[in-house]
Parts: structure tokens; sequence; C-alpha cells
């Protein structure tokens, strides 16, 4: 009889446990940011596909779904870090086919080379040039995210990746690259 | 002809960390001095014995660890762990207990932690608590002062006694404890708190040999000895003085506000700061900057929670003494102190403030 | 309110937090009078001294200027001009190095000076209370004056807030050790500082006045106080001497009990804060109408026999004043702009003097030890907490600098690295000698940097995203423009108007271009063939933009393979020269034998295919920009092109029309051309543009023809490749350039000159024989060409004229095959 009891007893409580725990996860239910959507965050947006994907969203998609997370240039070891501190992974070594200069720079046409053939245009990830046919093309500076994309449809090999110069806004308080005189 | 390229500021007060830990060495002077003048040579040995060794140690590890050895070897924060370690140890202690502790102190409490400046603990404190809890027999053979021995204990026979367990004359270290009664002598404090246990007053108790006239005898002296070491830092600004004030007037409060309620099982402030390593602990172990908190109001709680915890643990611990574990168990709780005593940066919060 | 004042007057006041007792070392310079400098022999300057932009610069190299005349102009209050300092000839306009801790160049006027100091004209306004506030205002931003304290923000924006002060509050606490330029100013021009101050006051209307001045600078302070003896709201507040006294915030904390949120200006509490100097160049800008071209500069330190403070001119080179005062060679030299705890270090002696440099320090050896002359001697932090005591931000250096380390950028705002002054007393005090203030710069700047960066991201994304957006919704567009159109067309194709029939002859044409680009095709095999596989390899990769890069790599390094096997190639290729020599040879004879008109055939037919090619990638051309319009329009067109050419042919067609009834089908053709030509109206709209077209189609094969000689030969110039890709768009067209560009050898200008005019040559011998060449083909094609218009019934047995253009089609093909034959013999 008392495990008859005991059983019920237990069994009340575990329903009522559950369906205590089955309203709370329907009621308090948090919503995360799904996971591409903060790997995307961490991204440098630059658009550039050198990971193999077509632009950095879907990259951050096909990480949150098993894929390598060394494959982004641009966002060097940084990258590669958060993105290792939010997956739960050990952190790899930046792939092997891709350049490790990820050095700031910003497209640029030489416009007396430019022939206007806008396929430049077409390979822009983010709209940053400007141009129609037959008319001389150049580069939105301040879009521009540097991503190497419209280098190589250059039929006449008219677009040079210019490293950003330092200026007195973003340098960066490197004592050691300070040009010093030397006189005799 | 070059330019230089530096980053300002370019003027500085010129101190250095060394400069810091050296001052505080010499600070420890006056205690080690009563101690040598009460208990013999025992500390001594003991202190030479901890900086020999804290060296070799610590010259070790910054090799394996491919460090800028000579540097860091001689900035003194090694040396001030062995004097430290050496002053708490009893006189009479064998020898591996120095070198177990003085090993584990550079070894694994500082170094492994990250060396300098990265370490929680105090690196004196850990070893001695580590060597109190792993051989306590060892560690409570303290020693009568001088004045009480029956035998009369020269440099040779400390020596002797600290390597080999005798005197050359053949006299252990339990008969030299061993008072002309037949008592085994312990500090003042531990008289005390046996007592209790015993059903004796403190009044009572305060009548024992080994307390003399005052708090203990030699013990006062010593305590005192820090004192003046201590006040000598706070001149020289070398440490600042919150710690030290808050663990005093707390140790003070705690034990009046006991003594006031019980009078019969508690002993007066003056013995509980006279006695045991309560200066030592207030000028040289709390305020070592490392482990313990960094803001003013962090400090404040900082000293204040050591003194309540010290007169806990002497008036309810196992233990006679206090301050190692009083040390350790704050030196935990500093980097949540820092986190909740941050100052108020110019211009932030001003509501709060009016 | 009114207990400030009162304690002030007790001489009691606030506390900052922290703050420290450096040497103060102001005996070198304090007791002697302000020297005045010579014109140096050049000026340079900059054209951004201050905060905010560089205003517009308005004279050129080698203009004459006087003194005082406006450098640039200002369109915005954060633009400020510059002044002529003295008179003389702009010699250049060009970047050099900047005081700023960077050492970096930045743009600069640099003034050969004609030592004759010639003023431009001046207005002298004795009394400031003549001219409106506005007037003031104009006259201080015209002068381009901004803060002289260190800051160099610009003082008119600042004086014309709109908010109501409480306090103007004159800065001469001047608390940086060395520098003494403001302590002598007031000894030696208090009257003109009072007027710069009773200005302010006329502007700002404060209801008190302070002055706040250190206590160790007993002169100053007595001429202060008779100065203001007799004005009731002024006070002259001597305050302790500690470093950082003179930082805005901690003066306003100090004199008013008061602190400055973060974030937030003086301003909105009611403060105003100016500099000694300041008011000076106020006073001076007013009233003698005297822009800011000059400052008293203190240059002090113990390499310097005569230290002194100077009047020195705004662009004089450093190296020029510590000469002045008797630098002391020696083989390092430290010179450094500013004072001791804040200044920076010069990188060299030419640098000029700005607007707010109020120190030059040379110091010796002894003095201020050298960076490197022992190395760093920074160790581990022991969390001493000096620093956080001496903090004038209550800040928690030793925490900033393990977050600065770690590069917790998350951590250094929740600590509130922004509010750090960079003052300079935590790394002063730091017994562990850690520079603490360069960590924190460093990591303002990279937390500037990144937010930058994210929001560059942010921007980015949102336009990959909108970009990614825009292509899908024209790829929809451009589904739905075709289905409807082919609906329409189909509609009207069974409606049976005249409409239809323009319709149907342009399915024909273009189903005849279609035949036609099969035929080429299969002869561009025959030419791929001979040439290197890395062309397919390049041509198939295309479409894939990453794999593009690798193939370009890979193009590259088969190029140079190609280069190689060059020998061999130019071989194959001399021997069709020689080929094509003896044809054009052969053609220059009137008589023609059988053999030699099959050549001219197939010369004929395959100019006629360029033709047609030359006219599709016009199409395709058209169909690229005008891919918005419909449908319809294009098919149109594409209908006219293919008449323009049909009427070409006609033309050679009715030459030979009475002696070969077999022409018939081509005449076909033609008639139906015309007949459609009857029929619409837009259709004639149409031929005329055809004309221009058949022209620029003709202008296309001449190049084409050039180019197909100029490969022969094996002398393409890169020029030919960019004048091809200019006049055909189309991509086949720059596969082929690119074919030829891993082929073509170092091209010569000669070579090419002279292959476009064989191919003029070539062209109209060409032209003139295609006539001839259709007489002679057409017996040939007689009995096949029956047999095609059966396979052509077949296909669509309703439409004869379709039947017509695509029998004319095959016609092309058998001409091709006599093109082949030719070559297979």
């Amino acid at each position: 009889m008392s495990a008859i009891i005991a059983i019920l007893v237990l069994g009340v409580i575990a329903a009522l446990f559950g369906a205590l725990l089955g309203y709370a996860s329907v009621q308090f239910k948090v919503e995360g940011d799904p996971l591409a959507e903060q790997l995307d965050a961490l991204l440098p947006q630059t658009q550039c596909g050198q990971c193999g994907y077509p632009g950095c969203k879907p990259y951050a998609e096909a990480v949150a779904n098993g894929e390598a997370i060394n494959k982004c240039a641009p966002g060097g070891e940084d990258t590669i870090k958060k993105i290792a501190d939010l997956m739960g992974v050990e952190v790899q070594p930046l792939d092997e086919n891709h350049e490790t200069d990820n050095t700031p720079k910003v497209a640029f046409i030489i416009e007396e080379d430019c022939i206007g053939c806008t396929k430049c245009i077409q390979a822009c990830p983010v709209d940053a040039i400007l141009g129609t046919t037959k008319q001389m093309h150049t580069i939105i500076a301040d879009e521009c995210t540097g991503c190497d994309l419209c280098v190589a449809p250059c039929p006449v090999d008219c677009i040079e990746m210019i490293p950003l110069a330092t200026t007195t806004q973003n340098w960066q308080w490197d004592l050691s690259t300070i040009p010093v005189v030397q006189i005799d | 002809m070059a330019f230089w390229i530096a980053s300002s500021p370019h003027n500085h007060q010129q101190s250095e960390t060394s400069g810091l830990m050296r001052l505080v060495i010499y600070a420890t002077i006056p205690g080690i001095f009563a101690q040598w003048y009460f208990f013999g040579w025992g500390n001594l040995i003991h202190i030479a014995m901890a900086i020999t060794i804290v060296l070799v140690a610590e010259f070790a590890v910054l090799s394996l660890r491919e460090k800028k050895i000579r540097p860091q070897l001689f900035d003194g924060s090694a040396i001030l762990t062995a004097v430290l370690l050496g002053i708490s140890l009893p006189a009479l202690a064998p020898w591996w207990i120095t070198i177990i502790g003085s090993l584990f102190a550079i070894i694994v409490v500082k170094q492994l932690y990250g060396g300098l400046g990265h370490n929680p603990f105090n690196p004196a404190m850990a070893a001695y608590v580590m060597l109190l809890i792993s051989f306590p027999v060892q560690m409570t053979q303290w020693q009568p002062p001088l004045p009480l021995l029956a035998i009369d204990l020269q440099f040779a026979d400390t020596l002797s006694l600290i390597f080999s367990g005798y005197t050359p004359q053949g006299y252990s270290v339990e008969q030299i404890r061993t008072h002309v009664d037949g008592f085994t002598m312990a500090t003042p404090l531990d008289t005390v708190k046996t007592n209790i246990t015993l059903g004796l007053t403190v009044v009572e108790s305060m009548e024992s040999p080994i307390i003399g006239k005052h708090f203990g005898i030699g013990w006062e002296w010593i305590n005192a000895g820090f004192l003046l070491g201590g006040l000598f830092l706070l001149t020289k600004k070398a440490i600042h003085w919150t710690t030290p004030l808050s663990f005093l007037t707390s140790l003070f409060i705690c034990s009046f506000i006991a003594f006031i309620l019980s009078p019969d099982s508690s002993a007066s402030t003056m013995f509980h700061w006279f006695s045991g390593a309560t200066m030592l602990g207030a000028f040289f172990i709390l305020t070592d900057p490392v482990s313990g908190a960094t803001s003013v109001k962090g400090r404040l709680i900082f000293g204040a929670l050591a003194g309540l915890l010290v007169y806990l643990i002497r008036k309810f611990g196992g233990y006679p003494d206090a301050v190692a574990f009083a040390v350790l168990l704050c030196n935990m709780a500093a980097p949540l102190i820092d986190q909740y005593t941050r100052p108020r940066t110019y211009g932030h919060n001003l509501g709060v403030k009016k | 309110m009114e207990s400030v004042i009162e304690r002030i007057q007790k001489g009691h006041f606030s506390h900052f937090h922290g703050g420290i007792h450096p040497p103060e070392q102001k005996f070198l310079t304090s007791t002697k009078p302000i020297a005045s400098a010579q014109i140096p022999e050049q000026l340079i300057i900059p054209v951004r001294q201050h905060i905010g932009q560089a205003g517009d610069i308005i004279v050129a190299v080698g203009d004459k200027v006087l003194k005082g005349q406006a450098l640039s102009a200002s369109n915005s209050p954060m633009q400020l001009p510059v002044h002529a300092p003295t008179s003389g000839i702009i010699s250049a306009i060009e970047n050099a190095v900047i005081p700023h801790p960077s050492g970096l160049s930045e743009l600069c006027i640099i003034i050969t000076p004609d030592h004759e100091d010639t003023w431009r004209k001046r207005t002298i306004c004795p009394d400031h209370h003549l001219l409106s506030k506005d007037q003031i205002l104009e006259k201080i931003a015209n002068s381009g004056i901004a803060g002289m304290g260190g800051a160099g923000f610009p003082t008119q924006v600042k004086v014309s807030t709109l908010a109501k002060i409480n306090y103007l509050i004159i800065n001469a606490a001047e608390c940086e050790p060395y520098i003494t330029a403001d302590d002598l100013l007031i000894q030696e021009h208090s009257p003109t500082v009072l007027d710069g101050i009773k200005i302010l006051d006329h502007l700002l209307a404060p209801k008190n006045i302070l002055i706040g001045i250190e206590d160790n600078k007993a002169k100053a302070i007595e001429t202060l106080q008779k100065a203001t003896a007799d004005i009731a709201h002024i006070h002259v507040c001597v305050i302790p001497t500690k470093y950082p006294s003179g930082g805005e915030k901690q003066l306003i904390k100090i004199l008013t009990n008061q602190e400055v949120p973060s974030g937030v200006l003086p301003s909105s509490l009611g403060i105003v804060m100016q500099n000694v100097a300041t008011c000076f160049a106020i006073a001076d800008a007013v009233i003698n109408d005297t822009p800011l071209i000059k400052r008293v500069v203190t240059v002090s330190g113990q390499a310097l026999d005569k230290p002194q403070n100077i009047w020195s001119l705004i662009g004089t080179p450093v190296g020029f004043l510590t000469q002045h005062c008797d630098y002391k060679n020696r083989q390092h030299k430290h010179l450094i702009m500013g004072g001791p705890m804040m200044g920076f270090s010069l990188s060299n002696d030419q640098i000029p003097v700005i607007k707010s440099t109020n120190c030059i320090l040379a110091p010796s050896e002894a003095e201020i030890e050298s960076p490197y002359s022992t190395g760093t001697k920074e160790v581990e932090c022991i969390r001493c907490g000096q620093c956080a005591d001496v903090c004038p931000a209550q800040l928690l250096p030793q925490e900033l600098q393990w977050s600065a380390k770690a590069k917790d950028q998350q951590q250094l705002t929740k600590l509130n690295l922004f509010d750090c002054i960079e003052c300079g007393a935590c790394a002063y005090v730091c017994p562990s000698q850690i520079p603490l203030v360069h960590y924190y710069r460093v990591a303002k700047a990279e937390i500037r940097q990144q937010k930058l960066l994210d929001i560059k991201a942010e921007k980015a994304k949102v336009r990959f995203e909108a970009r990614k957006e825009r292509l899908e919704r024209e790829k929809i567009a451009r589904a739905e423009k075709h289905k409807k159109a082919a609906e329409a067309r189909k509609a009207r194709m069974n409606s049976g108007t005249s409409e239809a029939k323009t319709e149907k002859s342009a399915v024909a044409a273009a189903l005849a271009r279609v035949k036609a680009k099969k035929a080429q095709a299969s002869t561009d095999d025959h030419k791929i063939n001979s040439e290197p596989e890395s062309t397919n390899e390049q041509a198939s990769d295309k479409k894939d933009q990453v794999a593009n890069a690798i193939a370009r790599a890979k193009a590259k390094k088969l190029a140079k393979q190609a280069q190689l096997k060059e020998g061999q190639a130019t071989e194959n290729l001399t021997t069709d020269n020689d080929k094509e020599a003896s044809i054009s040879a052969k053609l220059d004879n009137v008589t023609v034998s059988d053999k030699k008109a099959k050549v001219a055939a197939a010369i004929a037919k395959a100019k006629a295919k360029k033709l047609q090619q030359a006219e599709n990638s016009n199409d395709s051309l058209s169909t690229d920009t005008q891919a918005k319009s419909d449908e319809d329009k294009k098919a149109k067109v594409a209908a006219a092109v293919a008449k323009a050419k049909a009427k070409a042919k006609a033309k050679a067609a009715e030459r030979t029309q009475d002696d070969k009834p077999d022409v018939l089908v081509a005449n076909d053709n033609v008639a139906s051309a015309i007949d459609v030509d009857a029929s619409s109206a837009k259709i004639d709209i149409a031929s005329t543009q055809s004309a221009a077209e058949l022209k620029k189609a003709r202008i296309a094969a001449t190049i084409e023809k050039a180019k197909a000689k100029a490969k022969a030969k094996s002398s393409l110039t890169e020029e030919t490749i960019k004048t091809e890709a200019k006049s055909s768009l189309a991509e086949e067209t720059i596969k082929t350039e690119a074919t030829a560009i891993t082929e073509a050898p170092i091209p010569g200008a000669a070579e090419l000159k002279k292959a476009k005019v064989a191919a003029a040559v070539a062209k109209a011998k060409a032209k003139k024989l295609a006539a001839q060449a259709q007489k002679v083909a057409e017996p040939e094609n007689s009995e096949q060409g029956d047999d095609d218009n059966v396979i052509a019934s077949a296909t669509d047995s309703k439409k004869a004229r379709i039947a017509a253009a695509v029998a004319k089609a095959k016609a092309k093909k058998l001409a091709a095959d006599t093109n082949k034959s030719p070559t297979s013999e």
C-alpha cells in the first residue's frame, strides 16, 4: 500500500514539475541570436569571398554548419580567435591557401587605362564602383572594403589595391615607425 | 646626431620596485633583532637558508620560463618572501621545513601563477600554512624565550638543533622546550587557548610564566619591533596606511566587544595586538600589494576583514594564531573587494553623489 | 552660488583626486624677460593647427604676402584660417613634418620672408564696446585663434556658446614643470591680458570671472591682483601648486567644486575656460587687428645655455629657437614640444612652432633620462596602487594597463579609459616604470579605429545585402520581361498583320544569325585547336570569380611558358603569313583563275561572316545597354541590322542577277527585306539607323581584320587590345584578346601600323572581289542550295521567307566549306 502511495506521490510531483518546466520553456523562451547571426557579427564584412563563399553572411552560415573557422583572411588571427571562442573550439592558424597580409587596402582604378567595361562594377560586392558602359569607372573609397574582387575581372589590369595611408587621424601610436632624421 | 623619440611623460620620480622591496626588508630589522634577542639564532638561520633557496628556485624557474633573469632575480621580492617566511617559522624547526616552505613559496605560489605581480596569494603565508597543515608537529615546536630556557642555547647549539635535531650536548628539541617545571612551553596565544579549554580564566592564564609581565615574554617586544618597522615604512610611504589601520582597528574592536561581553574567557585588546604575528601581519603581510586590494576603500575592507578573521580564528578556531589563515582568506576575497570598490571616475555617476 | 565666491575669497579651495609634485624647474626661465627672436630664413605654416578641419588655401606658390595676410579661409566654425607671420614670398605649398607625436607630414605653406616685415592694412579699434558681439566673434574667428594652452580648440566656437555662463575661468595655472610662458606673459603684458578678459566678459557676460593661478608665480599673482583690484567680479584665485591643476576639469573642480560630467562640455555647467595666452591673442585681434601670428614659447632645459621665453612667429622651426638659446651640441638630441609630462618628442628640429606650442624642452641627459640610454626598465606591475592614488580622473591605471595589454576593449571602455586625460601622473609614480600612458594611447587609438571599422563593416553589410536584393529583383524582373515578350511575340505572329511580318523576318534574321554563329564556332574551333590549351581553361573558368584569381595566376604562368614556346609558334604563324601574303599578291592580279576565285570567295565569305559577327556583337552590345527596354524593340533593331546586311548583299547580288537565275534566293531575301521596309514605318527609321550600324560594323570588321593580321604577324600591342575592347564589348571578343595577350610577344607600334594599313588594303580588295567571288561561287552552290531549301522547308514549311533566309545561311555555310577546301588543299 505504502509503496503505491509513494509511487503516486512521486508521479504527481513529477507530473507537476514536468508541467511547470514545460510552461516555463514556452513562456520564458529567450530569443537568442542564431549562431550564424553572431558569427556574422564577428566577421569583418569585407564580403571578399576569399573563404569561398559569396560574402560574409554565407560563410557565417557555413561555419555554423561546421565549416572550418580559419578561412577569413581579412579578419586574420583575431577573428579566428573570436570565432573559436564563440564556437567553443580550438583556435586554428589561418588557412594556408589564403594570404596572410591583411593590412587595410582600398582599390584604385588607374583612370587613363580604364576602358569602361563595367566588369568590376558587376564584381563589386558592395556597389562601391561608379561608372557606366564606355565611361571611366571610379572607386568610392569610403565604401570600398578592400576585398580584391574587382581586380581579377578587369580585362586591362587597371585596378590596384593601395594600402591605406597612415594619417594623424588613424595613427596607432607606434613610436618605432617615426622617421627620425639622422643628421650626419 | 640622432633624435630620441619617447612617449610622455618624459620624467619619472625614479622610484623602483626593487627599491620598495629593499625598504620593506630593512623595516623588518627591528623585529628580527627582537626575535634574535629573545629566541636566539634560530630565525636568523632560517632566514639565511630561505634566502639562499628562494634565489636558487627563482633562478631555476626564470631560466625555464626564459625570462630576463637578472632584473627579476634581484628585484627583492623573492628575498622579502624568504625573510617573511624565515621570521614566521618556529626558531628550532628542522632545516627541511625551510627548504620545502621556500620552494613551495617561490615555485608554486609565485612563479606557477605567473611570477611577481600575478600571484593571488602571499607566497610566504601560503607556504607557512602549507607547512603548518602538512607538518603540524614540527611547526608547533615553538621555542620558549631564552630567559625561560633551562639550557643555554648558543649559535652552534641552534645550528645543530636545526640540522640534526639535537644539540652537541645531546638535548633534543623536545627537551629544550620543556621547562624546569616539567611543562612543555608554548606561545602565549597557545597557552591562553589551552588554559581556556581547561577551564581557566584569562586572568589565571596571564600568570603563566610564559606571559611574563605583559603579553608574553619576547613576543611583545617582537611585535613592538615590527610596529616600529611598520611606522618607518609608513613615513617612507612605502606602504599605505589604510590596511594596517583598518586591520588593527578591526582586531581591537572585535577583542574589545568580546572582552566586554565575557572578560573571563577573552584576552585583552592589547594582548591580541602584541602577541602572535599581529604586527608582522599588519605591516608586512597584509600590505603586500600584489595579493591585496588596490583602492583605498578596498584596502579598508580588506584590513577589517583580516582583523575579524584573525580574531575569530584565534577565539574559535583550532589554531592558536591566525594571521596566516586570515591573510590567505583575504587574498581570496581581494579580487571581489576590488571589483566592488572601484572608485567613482571623475565626471561619472554625479547623480549618486548629489 | 555665493558660497563658492566666499570660499574662494577666504582662500579655501576644493581638491581634485590625486596629483603629483614633479620638480618644477621653472626658475630656469621665470626671471628672464621675454626675448624676441629674429625672423628665420623660412617659415613653415601647417594649414591645420587646431582641432577641426583645415581652412581652404587662398594663396598660390610665388605669391607675395604681407604680414598678417590670411593664407587660408574658413567656411565653417571648425575651420580656422592661418596667416602670414611676416611679409615674404610663398615658396612652396607641400607636405612637411608637423608638430604631432606621430612625426607625420601634413600640408604646410612655406614662406620665405623678405625681412621687411611689412604689415597689411590694419584698422585699430581702441574700444571693443563700439563693436557688436557678432563683429567681435567674427574678428576672433578671422584671426584664427584657437586655444593656446595645448588642445587648440577654436576659441570662437567656445565663446559663442548660448548657455548661460556663471563662471568664466581664466586658466593661468600652468602646472607643467619648466613652462613659464603664461607667467611671463602676465608679468609683462597684464593690461592686454586684462583687455582680453574684458572682451570675453563682454561676450559671455559671466557672473564671475575666476583667474586660477598656482601659488608658485608670486610676481604674476601680484601683477594680476593689482590690475584687477578695482573690478569686483574678477577674482584672482591662488591655488596650491599640484600637477595637473591646470587641466580644465581639474581646475573647475578646484575652483567651483563641480565635476564636469563625462562626455559633456563645461559650458553645460555654465563654465567657460580660457587660457591666458588666448586672452592676450583675443585682445590683440580685436583691438589691434592682429591675427594670431606669434606667441610666447618657453625654450627651456639644461641642454641650453640661455633658456628663456621667446616671442616666436608661428611657423618658426624649433631648431631656430634652440639655436637662439645656445643649444649645446650633443651626440643625442632630445627635443620635446610641450612640457615634460605631456609633451611629445620631436623627430627633427625643422618642425615649426604652431598656435598651441607653449614650450620647447631641450633636457640634458641627466635631467630627463633618455629612453634609449638604458633600455626600457619596465617590470611587472605589483599592484601597488600608487597610480590609482595619483590619478586626477580617479581611474584605476593598473587595471587599465592589464586590459590594455590584453586588448580587452570592452573592459577598457567599462573602466572609463576615455576619461583619461593622459596627464602622465600614473606613469610618473609607477615604481615598475611601466609607460602606462603610452599603453592607454595605443588602446584609445585602437578602440577608435575599431569603432570606425565596425561602422564600416556595418555599412558594407548593408550595402552587400542591398546589392543582393537588387540582383534578385532584377533577375525576377528580367524573367518576367522575357516571358511577357515571348507571349506578345507569339500573339503577334499569329495575328497576321504587317507587324507580324516584321516579327517573322526578325525571327528569320535571328535564326540566320544563330546559324552563322554556329558556322563561326566551327571555324573558331579550327582556330582554337592551334592555340594553347590555357585559353580553353581560361574561358571555361571565367564565371567562377574565386577560381578566376587562381586561373589568372595560372594563366600568367602559362603565358611565361607560352613565351618560351614562342619560337615554335612563330614558325607556324609565318607559314600562315606567307600564305596570306601570296593570296593578297594573287589578288592584285585582275585575271582570275578558278582556284583564285575560290580563294577570293572564301575571303569574301569570311569577310561577310566577320561583318555578321561584328554585327552580332553590336547586337549584344545594344542588348546590354538596353537591357531595360522591352524585348520587342530589341527584336526590331536586330531585324534592322539583319536587313542592312541583306541590303549590302543585295547590291552584290543585283549585279549578277541577269546572268545567274540561281541568285533568286538571295534576291528573294532582298525582296522580302524591301517588303518589310515598305510595310513598316518604324523600320524606315530603323533603316536610317542601319546605315550607321553598317558603318560601325564595317569599322569593327576592319579592326577585326587588322587584328587577325596582326595576330598572324604576332605583333599585337596592348593598345590594340584596348581599342578593340572599347569597340566591341562582347565577351567572346575579350576572350580572343586574352588569347592574343598570351600569344603576343613584345609589341611594336610600327608593325601595328603596318598591319592596319595592310588590313585596309586587303579589305578594299576583298570588297572588290566580293561580287566576282559570288558569281563564281554560285554555280557550285546551286545544286546543294536546292537540297538545303528542302531541309529548310521541312523545318518550317509555312514560313517560306524564313526558309529563304535559312537557305542563305546554308549557302554561307557552304561557302565556309569552300573556304575550308583550299585550306585542306
